[in-house]
């Protein structure tokens, strides 16, 4: 891997998640937060594919690959549950939606 | 060691392209640059993929993340665009926990990764060996131990059609 260790790749991870928190954190805007989720769903996908190739097994690439495919359909249900609410509560703030308030 | 500068190249810059653009993607002004700075993202982790070795894994990110979720994310953006700049606008002392919140996440995930010793774990191999194609054991691997929850992830795949298309249409209830 020419000088690359697996450390490389796992603090990788951790900018991309990191940067994903700050993300979710700072954004008020709810599809701004669901682009932190898809960021910090591909630091592990980072991860994930970084120990399948330094461990030689290939379970974390499948693994990662059902990542994939539960953050399409997350974002799709998201997607749609912002749509609605955004028709309802005309506003696309998650400061806003304060209906479900206890 | 003629191809090991070329290969740490390609990791460095891949990884300056993601994290710049998800940083990018985090802080931009307008959602829409941030969306769009999310596909440099997805493009930069699909060539870590491919410093990685797991050619499907690459070939899947592109299709899927920037076939996909990044388009839905783009029509979200452009359907509810009408709202007041005041939401666009992240105000300054918005930054502070955030900041604190993610350096925090960092710092912790950093204080894991340095303080185990990986190459000291008896699966982990300090180099792993030339390139092998990938698609093919996947493929076996899906269909032969993970069968079931491959099953699982289309049924779950067609509740999600079917549910999303319910929620987002509204109507009766």
């Amino acid at each position: 891997m020419g000088g690359l260790t697996l450390t490389h790749f796992l603090v990788l991870g951790a900018l991309l998640f990191s940067t994903g928190v700050l993300a979710v954190t700072l954004r008020r805007n709810a599809i701004g937060v669901l682009i932190g989720i898809e960021l910090m769903l591909n630091a592990c996908n980072v991860n994930l594919v970084a120990f399948s190739r330094f461990t030689g097994n290939i379970d974390g690439a499948v693994y990662a690959l059902f990542v994939v495919m539960l953050a399409a359909a997350e974002a799709a249900v998201a997607l749609s549950i912002i749509l609605h609410v955004f028709s309802h509560a005309a506003s696309i703030s998650v400061d806003d939606y304060t209906e479900m308030k206890g | 060691m003629g191809d090991g500068i070329g290969i740490q190249l390609a990791f460095f810059s891949c990884a300056a392209v993601a994290i710049g653009s998800a940083l990018l993607a985090a802080t931009a002004r307008k959602i829409v640059h941030s969306a769009f700075s999310l596909l440099a993202t997805f493009f930069g982790v699909a060539g870590i993929y491919a410093v990685l070795g797991s050619d499907f894994m690459a070939v899947a990110q592109v299709v899927v993340y920037v076939g996909g979720i990044l388009v839905l994310l783009v029509f979200g953006v452009l359907m509810t665009d009408r709202v007041p700049d005041e939401f666009r606008v992240i105000a300054p002392r918005r930054y502070v926990p955030a900041v604190i919140a993610a350096t925090l996440t960092f710092v912790g995930l950093a204080w894991a990764i340095t303080g185990t010793a990986w190459m000291r774990l008896p699966h982990v191999k300090v180099d792993p060996g030339a390139f092998e194609p990938t698609t093919a054991a996947i493929g076996r691997s899906l269909l032969t131990d993970y069968l079931l929850p491959f099953e699982f992830a289309s049924i779950l795949l067609l509740v999600v059609l079917v549910g999303a298309a319910r929620v987002a249409r509204g109507g009766t209830r």
